[in-house]
C-alpha cells in the first residue's frame, strides 16, 4: 500500500533549518545589545566596559547561528 | 568574481553559489603537497603587504613620528587601548605584540573578501583560522601555566571554588571541555563561518543581479537586477563592518582567555 502524503516539503530543507537556527541567536543578540544600550544610557561613563562586554556577548550568542550556517552546508538536501 | 565566471560559462541557467567557490583550481605546484590556488596566493600577498607596512612604519622609529609611522602608531595604539588595556590591564602589555599581530593578520585576511579583483576572504578556508586559533591556544595556556604553575592553572580552571565537592563530578568535565576543547574550536569556526557566509551572500547578490540584467525573462527583471545590485553594494558595506568586528572579536576573546588564565579565580 502506498503511504499517503498529506503534506510535503520540497526545496531546500537546509534553508528552513537555518531559519529555525537564526531565531534563538536573533532574540539573544537583541537582548544583549538592548541591555548594553540601556546600560550606556544610564551610565555613559561605563561605555567602554559595556561595549567590550557587549561584543563578547554577541560573539558567544552568534556562534549558534553560525553553526546553523555550517550545518546547512554539511547536510544539503 | 569566480561565481560570475562560472555563470558565464553555463549560459543562461543560474545556479546559486556553492562551496565549490572555496576550492578554486590549483595554479602553482600542481600535484605536490605545496599546491597553491589563488586563495593561498592572496594569503601570501596580504602577509607580504602587512609585513611591508609594519617594517616601513617602524624601520627607524622617531620620538616625533612622521609619515607612515603615524599610521603604524595609530594601528598599534588601537589594539593597546581598546583590547589590551581594557581586558588585561597595564601588566598585560607584554601581550600587545602578539595581539596586534593577530588583529592585523585577521583584518588583512578578511578584508580581501571585499577588495575588487581579489574577492575572497582568505579566512574562509578553515586552515587559516585553525592555525591562528592554535597559536592563541598555546599563548593563553602558556600564560596561565607561567602565572600559576601547571597544578595551580589546572586547579583554578577545572575546580570552580565555592561549590559542593560532589558537584565537581559534573562540573569538572564540562569545564575541561569548554576550556581546552571548545575554546579553540569556536574561535576558529566563528571566524571561518562568518567569512564564508559573507562571501556567499555577496556572490549571491552580484551573480543574481548579473543574471537578471543580462538574461531577463521579462521586462521588469533588469530593474529587479539593478535593485539586487544595490542590495549587494549595501551588503558590501555591511561586510566591511563584519570584517573589522570579526578581527576585533577574535583578538578580544584571545585577550579574555589570557586574562582568565592568568587570574587566580575566574
Amino acid at each position: 500500500m502506498d503511504p499517503v502524503n498529506l503534506a510535503e516539503v520540497t526545496g531546500s530543507v537546509a534553508a528552513i533549518g537555518y531559519g529555525l537556527a537564526a531565531i534563538g541567536p536573533g532574540i539573544g543578540i537583541g537582548i544583549v545589545v538592548g541591555k548594553a544600550i540601556e546600560g550606556i544610557a544610564r551610565q555613559p561613563e561605563m561605555t567602554g566596559v559595556l561595549r567590550t562586554n557587549m561584543f563578547l556577548g554577541i560573539a558567544f550568542t552568534e556562534a549558534l547561528a553560525l553553526i546553523g550556517v555550517g550545518l546547512g552546508f554539511v547536510w544539503q538536501g | 568574481m569566480t561565481g560570475i565566471t562560472v555563470l558565464a560559462s553555463e549560459g543562461d541557467t543560474w545556479s546559486p553559489p556553492s562551496l565549490a567557490e572555496f576550492f578554486p583550481p590549483a595554479i602553482l605546484f600542481e600535484g605536490t603537497p605545496f599546491e597553491m590556488n589563488r586563495i593561498n596566493l592572496i594569503g601570501l600577498f596580504m602577509t607580504g603587504l602587512l609585513s611591508l607596512f609594519f617594517v616601513l612604519a617602524f624601520r627607524n622609529p622617531r620620538l616625533v613620528p612622521r609619515g607612515i609611522q603615524n599610521v603604524g602608531e595609530v594601528a598599534v595604539d588601537f589594539v593597546r587601548t581598546f583590547i589590551v588595556d581594557e581586558i588585561l590591564g597595564v601588566q598585560g602589555r607584554k601581550y600587545t605584540a602578539y595581539l596586534t599581530t593577530l588583529f592585523f593578520m585577521i583584518l588583512a585576511f578578511n578584508i580581501t573578501g571585499i577588495i575588487p579583483a581579489l574577492n575572497m576572504p582568505v579566512t574562509a578556508k578553515i586552515g587559516y583560522p585553525v592555525f591562528l586559533a592554535i597559536t592563541s591556544y598555546v599563548v593563553f595556556n602558556w600564560a596561565g601555566i607561567k602565572a600559576q604553575g601547571l597544578g595551580g592553572y589546572l586547579k583554578s580552571n577545572l575546580f570552580i571554588p565555592g561549590v559542593p565537592k560532589v558537584m565537581y563530578l559534573l562540573l569538572t568535565p564540562i569545564e575541561a571541555l569548554s576550556t581546552f576543547v571548545l575554546r579553540p574550536v569556536t574561535l576558529s569556526l566563528r571566524l571561518m563561518v562568518n567569512m564564508l557566509a559573507g562571501h556567499l551572500m555577496l556572490v549571491l547578490f552580484y551573480s543574481a543581479a548579473w543574471y537578471f540584467v543580462f538574461f531577463p525573462n521579462s521586462v521588469l527583471q533588469p530593474l529587479l537586477g539593478i535593485g539586487v545590485y544595490g542590495a549587494g553594494l549595501a551588503f558590501t558595506l555591511f561586510e566591511m563592518l563584519i570584517v573589522v568586528i570579526q578581527a576585533y572579536i577574535f583578538t578580544l576573546l584571545t585577550a579574555v582567555y589570557i586574562s582568565g588564565a592568568t587570574a587566580e579565580h575566574h
